[in-house]
């Protein structure tokens, strides 16, 4: 029996259904690991029913590209560090806008050869190739930024938005001439636009609102595998694109909501900056009146509390805490005390990303809580340890309306009966504004890093042996 | 003769459709496994391969566009085996209380 067309898009289809169930399968974490095997089961058909089509007839530059493909894949994946999901996600989304600019350019040489040309399927192309390169670049300065080698602070000058929007009309037009003539020159010079415009839109937006632009480019590398769909009038790549699509807009609107911030205002706002130092934190803090704890004040308070609630930030991946947290939620649950943990939406450098640095560190699901979960225990708990958290804490979202995070929706970790903050220097949180749960009478400061800090939590705990 | 769909427009009901099915599946989607979201939603857009297959596939193409789809295959890749097990080496660790 021969494989025909019709075949083909039979197998497409039930892959399409596959991916579908596999998102699905992320409705719990029971079940998250059973809809990873059906995504990969519905790749594993489509990449065959492919193959297996009639178009496809020399195989030796699939065969490297896969080959290759596999063991980078597998190797980066098997070494890299949990906490650098976020540059990992970046690097993969900027791989996806590449691969979609080469197929849009490699199919136009291709139909140009065979003269099978249409103003339709060139504007389709254009599509493809436009938001497959914004894609590519978006993501490597976002990856860049992450990983340290360029600033994570925004980048601002005169007349931005002017020039984005210059920018974006000229890509636009190049498209619709490119459409129209099909001339190759128009289809490069698109292309380079749009790179740039990849540049000019991300580098203003800063390392805060990483979890904005991470949901933001995956949402995009949707959108250009489903103009690469168009393109090609493949139908599983339109699915699988607007599944991925939808998805990465959700988790931008997600983000924004835990920021109070609209879309347009993280895209063109440029908020938040890296200034500031860390030297004399405790002079300083004296300075402020902020209140400054030794390690063995916490632990008095913790051994015998009755409930823990510990806040988890950035500062947590930065300073590797996650292990020592979990041997200090052991130490503590021996001695009867309720250890839980509070998820800001926003906490970390993308979504989710403090969930699975606990998970890393073998810390039960269940005792992690989101925040709508968590905020009415906060009252009835006698200690809170905010590590490497800042913002997501500060009463100023709920109380001063002239500041900058008037309206987000905080973890009111200030209504437990006490607050330790772990803490390097009294630099202010990502935003800039100045904490005012630092200087309310509950609230004590441990300064040192983080991991060190619990480190010697334990230690206390270890010593004093009950 | 009667009149035919444009293939364009039936992809536009496809695409929609799809949309929604997104949408509805998506906010269902715990917030504790949102990391491992994006890291399937990206193992999964990955389906440029297909896209890519096509390109690098025909002998009949110049050794240039068949070079194109090479390396379009070689990145795709990346992301489809990169993407899909780091994604099960994340949901693995996703444990309840013993």
């Amino acid at each position: 029996m021969e494989f025909t067309i019709n075949h083909q898009a039979l197998a497409y289809l039930t892959a399409a259904v596959l991916f579908i169930l596999g998102l699905k399968g992320l409705t719990h974490p029971s079940t998250a690991r059973r809809g990873n095997l059906y995504a990969m089961f519905g790749m594993l058909l489509a990449i065959a029913a492919t193959l297996l089509g009639r178009d496809i007839q020399s195989y030796g530059f699939i065969i490297a590209g896969i080959a290759g493909g596999a063991v980078i894949g597998v190797i980066v994946a098997l070494r890299i560090q949990m906490t650098a999901m976020p540059q990992l996600v970046a690097a993969l989304h900027s791989f996806v806008g590449l691969a979609a600019v080469l197929v849009g350019i490699g199919t136009f040489l291709h139909k140009q050869e065979a003269g099978l040309l249409n103003a339709v399927l060139m504007g389709e192309i254009s599509a493809g190739v436009v938001i497959g390169a914004i894609t590519f670049t978006g993501s490597v300065i976002a990856f860049g930024k992450l990983q340290g080698l360029l600033s994570g602070a925004p980048v601002k000058f005169a007349g931005q938005h002017l020039l984005n929007a210059i920018l974006a009309f000229a890509t636009i037009a190049l498209a619709v001439h490119f459409a129209m003539t099909g001339s190759l020159l128009t289809l490069i010079l698109m292309t380079l636009l749009a790179f740039t415009l990849g540049v000019t839109l991300i580098i203003p937006i800063g390392g805060a609102d990483m979890p904005v632009i991470i949901s933001m480019l995956n949402s995009y590398s949707g959108w250009a595998a489903a103009a690469t769909g168009f393109t090609l009038h493949n139908d599983l790549l339109i699915i699988v694109g607007a599944l991925v699509g939808c998805s990465g807009a959700i988790l931008s609107f997600i983000m924004c909501k835990a920021m109070n911030r609209s879309i347009i205002n993280v895209v063109f706002g440029g908020f938040g900056s890296d200034s500031g130092t860390g030297d004399n934190a405790g002079a300083q803090a004296a300075e402020k009146g902020v209140k400054s704890a030794a390690i063995e004040d916490a632990v008095y308070w913790m051994e015998d509390a009755n409930r823990v609630i510990i806040v988890p930030g950035y500062g947590m991946a930065v300073a590797q805490a996650q292990h020592s947290l979990k041997e200090l939620m052991e130490l503590l649950e021996a001695r009867g005390v309720e250890v839980k943990f509070a998820i800001h939406p926003v906490a970390g450098r993308m979504p989710g990303h403090m969930n699975v640095l606990l998970a890393e560190a073998d810390i039960p699901y269940d005792r992690v809580l989101e925040m709508d979960e968590i905020n009415p225990e906060f009252p009835s708990t006698d200690v809170v340890l905010v590590v490497g958290a800042n913002d997501v804490v500060n009463p100023a979202a709920k109380e001063d309306k002239s500041s900058p995070i008037y309206g987000m929706p905080i973890l009111e970790a200030g209504r437990a009966r006490q607050v330790y903050f772990l803490k390097r220097s009294m630099r202010p949180g990502y935003s800039g504004v100045d904490n005012l749960l630092f200087y309310q009478d509950n609230t004590s400061l441990v300064f040192g890093d983080a991991k060190d800090t619990i480190d010697g939590m334990n230690s206390a705990l270890k010593g004093s042996g009950h | 003769m009667p009149e035919t769909l444009d293939p364009s427009i039936i992809a536009l009901y496809v695409f929609v459709l799809a949309c929604f099915i997104g949408y509805w599946v998506v906010w269902g989607v715990t917030p504790s496994l949102h990391t491992p979201l994006v890291a399937l939603t990206n193992a999964i857009s990955g389906i440029v391969l297909i896209g890519a297959l096509l390109v690098a596939g025909d002998p009949n193409a110049g050794v240039l566009i068949q070079f194109i789809g090479f390396i379009a295959v070689l990145l795709a890749s990346i992301n489809v085996f990169g993407g899909f097990l780091v994604t099960h080496r994340m949901l693995s660790m996703f444990k309840k209380k013993k």
